[in-house]
């Protein structure tokens, strides 16, 4: 126990920036899920292909790669840069795989909800006038969403869980740090282990209750 | 016009106007095209041969004139089809809010004479689902009837009703009819036909087979195929 009390404040900075990463990576991966949703059902087959492809290729990629691929990709080959801190700039670099990645599940997951809204609705939609877009933001998306809210809970856990994977490209999220106290504290792995796992749990399991809570709230009646 | 779903010619050489204030009323065997023929007026279906001309002009393709074609062309269905997640008063103001751009304040207030006029103002502030049929029918006819719609189509607006709710809807369209609301609805409740209708359209297998006024029709139909299926329909 002691390690890990004495690791404490780090610890905090550690979890601290894996709630960074999952805050801002589910927020960009729910508003680039729902324009891919946008587009695999759009009419124009363009887009419709472009959404297809993007979800297939990326949802079956592991995440460790994008990871890869963004960071030394991305950031070194391509020299996409936000930062000329080293750390600042690997952060955003892994928001970008963690967002890329989870948006096609997040896609998916809309895309299921949308099958629950009766076409009849959004041929009533489309009856008084509304266009494509309106029928989506005003009709469908809200009644999907609230159809897939517990789904979308489940993602953003593995997301959270998800984030250790920045560890790949150096970003000192708790992975990383709990790699290291394992190497400076030897005879301490186990309690640090539990401790590292605890702290994932008081951030997840809330999340889960959350979300049940709030699915059960705004499910719509039919 | 013509009309096919792969092999199946749903439409056949169908010719038809109908004037403004005129109420049609279409019938006929499930599968005869009824309904598809209701969809391609606003175009919820397309043609693959022929025009379909409103107010003179041809329908058009797609974009926003398409989406003003459909706001001048309300429709009512069989399954209601209200916005589940929304209120009746959303369900009748989203159209003119959204579409033609109203205000808010003056769409509620227009929204709320037309729920009264179809007499369900009291159910204003309720979901959809918290609705009987009956209730939901009249509230999907306000919503039609919010965008202040040049003709209305009605595609078996109380096939799915309770019998006992079957005359409050009607009667709402009775008194639309009265008031000379241009409209065409595909029903077998012949009592509407008989006191609303101007024409009576006999529709199988996607050709129209007869025309004629409500009582001729009901009374003396002049094809062999419109009086067998009055067999069928007056027989219980
Ligand atoms: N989207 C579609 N794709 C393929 N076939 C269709 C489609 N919609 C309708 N059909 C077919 O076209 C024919 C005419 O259908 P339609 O719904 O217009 O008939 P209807 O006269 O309204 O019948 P009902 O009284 O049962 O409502 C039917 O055989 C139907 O199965
Ligand atoms: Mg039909």
């Amino acid at each position: 126990m002691d390690a890990v009390i004495e690791n404490l404040p780090a610890i905090l900075d550690a979890f601290w920036l894996t709630i960074k990463l999952t805050a801002i990576s589910a927020v960009i991966s729910l508003i680039l899920g729902i324009v891919l949703v946008a587009m695999r059902v759009s009419p124009l087959p363009v887009l419709r292909a472009v959404g297809t492809a993007y979800v297939n290729g990326v949802r079956n990629s592991p995440l460790t790669l994008i990871m890869l691929f963004s960071g030394l990709g991305l950031g070194t080959v391509m020299s996409l840069k936000f930062s000329d801190d080293l750390s600042v700039q690997d952060f955003w670099l892994a928001i970008i795989a963690l967002s890329l990645y989870h948006a096609s599940f997040v896609c998916e997951a809309l895309r299921s909800g949308i099958n629950t809204v009766p076409m009849g609705q959004a041929e009533a939609a489309r009856a008084i006038g509304l266009t494509f877009m309106q029928n989506l933001r005003l009709i469908i998306l809200p009644q999907a969403l609230r159809a897939v809210i517990a789904p979308l809970g489940s993602i953003l856990i593995a997301l959270t869980k998800n984030t250790t994977v920045a560890a790949a490209i150096g970003v000192g999220e708790t992975a990383l740090l709990m790699k290291n106290l394992f190497e400076l504290e030897g005879d301490s792995v186990i309690p640090i282990f539990i401790g590292f796992a605890i702290g994932f749990l008081i951030l997840t399991l809330p999340t889960g209750l959350f979300f049940g809570w709030l699915a059960k709230r705004l499910a719509v009646v039919r | 016009m013509q009309k096919h779903f792969g092999s199946l010619h749903v439409l056949r050489d169908i010719n038809l106007n109908i004037d403004r204030g005129e109420v049609v009323v279409v019938i006929g065997p499930s599968g005869g095209g009824k309904s598809t023929l209701c969809r391609a007026i606003n175009r919820l279906e397309t043609i693959d041969e022929g025009r379909i001309l409103f107010d003179g002009r041809p329908l058009p393709e797609e974009g926003r004139a398409l989406a003003r074609l459909r706001s001048d062309v309300g429709m009512v269905f069989q399954s209601f089809n209200l916005f589940a997640h929304k209120t009746i008063m959303e369900n009748v103001t989203l159209g003119p809010i959204k579409v033609r751009g109203v205000a808010r304040e003056d769409a509620e207030k227009r929204a709320l004479e037309l729920l009264d006029r179809v007499g369900i103002a009291s159910q204003a502030q309720k979901y959809p689902a918290q609705l009987s049929g009956g209730q939901q029918q009249r509230a999907a006819i306000a919503r039609a009837l919010a965008m202040n719609p040049k003709m209305i189509l009605f595609d078996e607006p109380t096939s799915a009703l309770d019998p006992e709710m079957v005359q409050e809807v009607l009667d709402v369209m009775i008194e639309l009819a009265q008031e000379g609301m241009t409209m065409m609805v595909v029903t077998h409740e012949m009592g509407f036909a008989r006191r609303a209708a101007n024409r009576v359209v006999f529709m199988a297998d996607g050709q129209i087979v007869e025309e004629n006024t409500p009582d001729e029709f009901f009374t003396n139909a002049r094809t062999d195929r419109a009086k067998d299926f009055l067999s069928k329909i007056l027989t219980h």
